[in-house]
C-alpha cells in the first residue's frame, strides 16, 4: 500500500519492423543478444536481473546504438507475492 | 418466438440470390423477448470464428472502457485464407445477419461507425454487401454509419492489425504490438474488429439469447460452425455444423474421399492430422490432443494418390511469397524453408541436410514477427514434419511417392510473376 514498487528484472525487446539486421546490438551486448543466419537479433526471451549490473549497461547501450532504434528494454515489476 | 430451432442457423438459403431485407426479417423474426444483449453474449460464451478463436465478450468488454470520442467496429470478411470460403457463402446467403450483428455490437460498445471489409478480388461478394447496406440506408438513416471498404486481396491484409492500418492509412501491412491486449485505433477512435461469422452469430445472439445460442455444440466450444471443404472433394463446399460434430460425418455429408491420407485442419497456417484421427469431434477441446484447433473451419482432404511433401511445399512457398517483408525472419526465414521443402521434395542429396535446416529454422523463426505470419508457417511445418515423417524419411533417402509428380490437390492461388511479389 503506498510503497513504489521497483522493477527487478529487464527484458530487451525488438519492433521486427524497424529492424534491418545492422547488427550493432549482438556486438554491444553479446550476453542478450545472438544473430541468426541473416544478421537479424535472436533476444534473449528470460528477464534478467537489473542489480547484473555488466548486462544493464550493455543493454543500454544496445539500445542507444542501434542505427533503426529499434530496440526499447522493458523492466518488469515482480507480481505480488 | 420464431427462432430456427435446428441447423440452417446461419446460411438459411431458399433463393439463389442473398435474403433481402424483408426475408431477411421474415426468416429470423424478433424474439419480443426484451435482451441485454451484452450480458447475453458473455452467457454465450461465443469465440471468434476468425481462427484465433479469442472470447468474444472479453474482446467487447475491453472496448466499453475506452473513452475515445469515436468509436469503430470492423467486419473482417477478408478471407485471405485460399482454402476458405465460409464467408463468403454467408454473405451471399444472408448479408443481414452480417450486419445485424455488427449493428449489436456497434450498440454495445456505444460505436457511430461500422466498417465492413471485403477483398477488392471478391467482386460478387463486395455487390451483396452494396445492395445491403443500401437497401438498410432507404429502410433508415438512424443507427450507426456502414461504410463498404475493399482492401487488396493478400493473405496478412485480413491480419487485424493490418486491416486496421489500411482504414486508417491506407496500407494493408500488420503492425508492431509489443502489449496485449492491445486495442487498436483508426485516428483517435478504438476498433472493435470480428469476424464475418462471429458478427452473423451475435446478430442471432442479441436476438434469441445464449440459452438458444448453447442448445448446439458443446459446453467449451457452444455454436455452429461454418465448415469449408476443400481438396478430395465433389465440390468445395460450405457447411453448417454443430461444434463437435465428428469429423468423419463432415466429410459424409461434403461428398468428402472418406479415405484420405491426411486432413488439414485450419487452413495454410493450420495443423495436418492423419487420417487415423477422422472420428474426432470437431472442435478445440478434442483437436488439442493431436496439436490441432477449428481454425477458422477449414478441413482440407489430401487423397490417398496425393503426395504430402508435393502440397506442403506449394503451400509453404505461397504462404512464403505472402509475407509482407517487414521483418527479416519472416522475409528470409520463410523462403529458405520453402527452399528446404523443395529440396525434400526433389528427393536431393542435400535432402536430410535441408530436413535438419528446416527444424532448427522453425525453432528460430517462431515467435520473431510483428504479426503472426511467420508463426503460422512454422507451426504448419512443424505438423508436416510429424505428420508425413514415413514419406519425408522416403524422400529424404531419395525414393519419391508416386504422386509426387502426379496432381496438387490444394488451391494456392498462382504467384504473380515468378516469386516476385508485388505489394501496392
Amino acid at each position: 500500500m503506498g510503497v513504489k514498487r521497483r522493477p527487478s528484472t529487464f527484458v530487451l525487446k525488438v519492433n521486427p519492423i524497424l529492424c534491418d539486421g545492422f547488427g550493432h546490438c549482438a556486438e554491444l551486448a553479446p550476453e542478450l543478444v545472438n544473430v541468426d543466419e541473416w544478421g537479424y537479433p535472436i533476444i534473449r526471451q528470460e528477464p534478467t536481473k537489473i542489480n547484473n549490473a555488466g548486462a544493464y549497461e550493455s543493454a543500454k547501450y544496445a539500445v542507444r546504438g542501434c542505427p533503426r532504434q529499434a530496440l526499447q528494454i522493458e523492466k518488469i515489476i515482480d507480481a505480488q507475492p | 418466438m420464431i427462432a430456427p430451432s435446428s441447423l440452417p442457423r446461419l446460411i438459411h438459403q431458399t433463393t439463389r440470390r442473398p435474403l433481402t431485407l424483408v426475408e431477411h426479417e421474415l426468416t429470423f423474426a424478433p424474439s419480443g423477448v426484451v435482451i441485454d444483449a451484452m450480458k447475453e453474449l458473455e452467457a454465450s460464451g461465443l469465440m471468434g470464428r476468425g481462427g484465433a478463436g479469442f472470447p468474444t465478450h472479453r474482446k467487447v468488454a475491453l472496448l466499453r472502457t475506452q473513452r475515445s470520442r469515436t468509436k469503430y467496429v470492423v467486419v473482417n470478411a477478408m478471407e485471405g485464407e485460399p482454402a476458405s470460403h465460409k464467408d463468403r457463402s454467408l454473405i451471399a446467403a444472408n448479408p443481414h445477419l452480417v450486419l445485424d450483428g455488427a449493428e449489436a455490437l456497434a450498440a454495445m460498445i456505444g460505436a457511430k461507425h461500422i466498417a465492413v471489409c471485403v477483398a477488392r478480388e471478391f467482386s460478387t461478394t463486395i455487390n451483396h454487401m452494396e445492395r445491403a447496406i443500401h437497401e438498410r440506408q432507404r429502410r433508415s438513416q438512424r443507427g450507426p454509419v456502414v461504410e463498404l471498404h475493399t482492401p487488396p486481396g493478400r493473405y496478412v491484409a485480413g491480419e487485424e492489425s493490418a486491416l486496421v492500418h489500411w482504414l486508417d492509412d491506407n496500407q494493408c501491412l500488420p503492425q508492431y504490438r509489443p502489449n496485449r491486449p492491445n486495442v487498436l485505433h483508426i485516428g483517435q477512435g478504438a476498433v472493435l474488429l470480428d469476424n464475418a461469422e462471429t458478427c452473423a452469430n451475435v446478430g442471432l445472439i442479441a436476438r434469441y439469447g445464449a440459452e438458444w445460442f448453447r442448445s448446439l455444440g458443446t459446453s467449451a466450444h457452444p455454436g455452429s460452425l461454418l465448415v469449408s471443404v476443400t481438396g478430395a472433394v465433389l465440390h468445395p463446399t460450405v457447411m453448417e455444423v454443430a461444434a463437435g460434430t465428428p469429423i468423419r460425418q463432415i466429410l459424409e455429408a461434403a461428398k468428402a474421399d472418406s479415405d484420405p491420407q491426411a486432413l488439414l485442419l485450419g487452413g495454410y497456417s493450420g495443423e495436418w492430422i492423419s487420417a487415423r484421427d477422422i472420428d474426432l469431434p470437431f472442435d478445440n477441446a478434442a483437436l488439442k490432443t493431436v496439436n490441432a484447433s477449428v481454425g477458422a473451419g477449414i478441413i482440407f482432404v489430401l487423397p490417398q494418390s496425393g503426395c504430402g511433401i508435393g502440397e506442403i511445399h506449394n503451400i509453404v512457398r505461397w504462404m512464403a511469397n505472402e509475407s509482407a517483408r517487414q521483418c527479416g525472419p519472416c522475409a528470409f526465414g520463410l523462403p529458405s524453408m520453402a527452399d528446404d521443402v523443395g529440396l525434400l521434395l526433389s528427393g536431393s542429396k542435400d535432402a536430410s541436410a535441408a530436413l535438419r535446416r528446416l527444424n532448427e529454422q522453425a525453432t528460430q523463426i517462431d515467435g520473431r514477427g510483428a504479426c503472426h505470419h511467420p508463426d503460422g508457417v512454422v507451426r504448419f511445418v512443424r505438423s508436416s514434419l510429424r505428420v508425413f515423417d514415413d514419406d519425408i524419411r522416403a524422400h529424404a533417402s531419395g525414393r519419391p511417392c508416386a504422386g509426387a509428380r502426379g496432381p496438387r490437390f490444394a488451391t494456392v492461388p498462382r504467384l504473380e510473376r515468378g516469386d516476385e511479389l508485388v505489394w501496392e
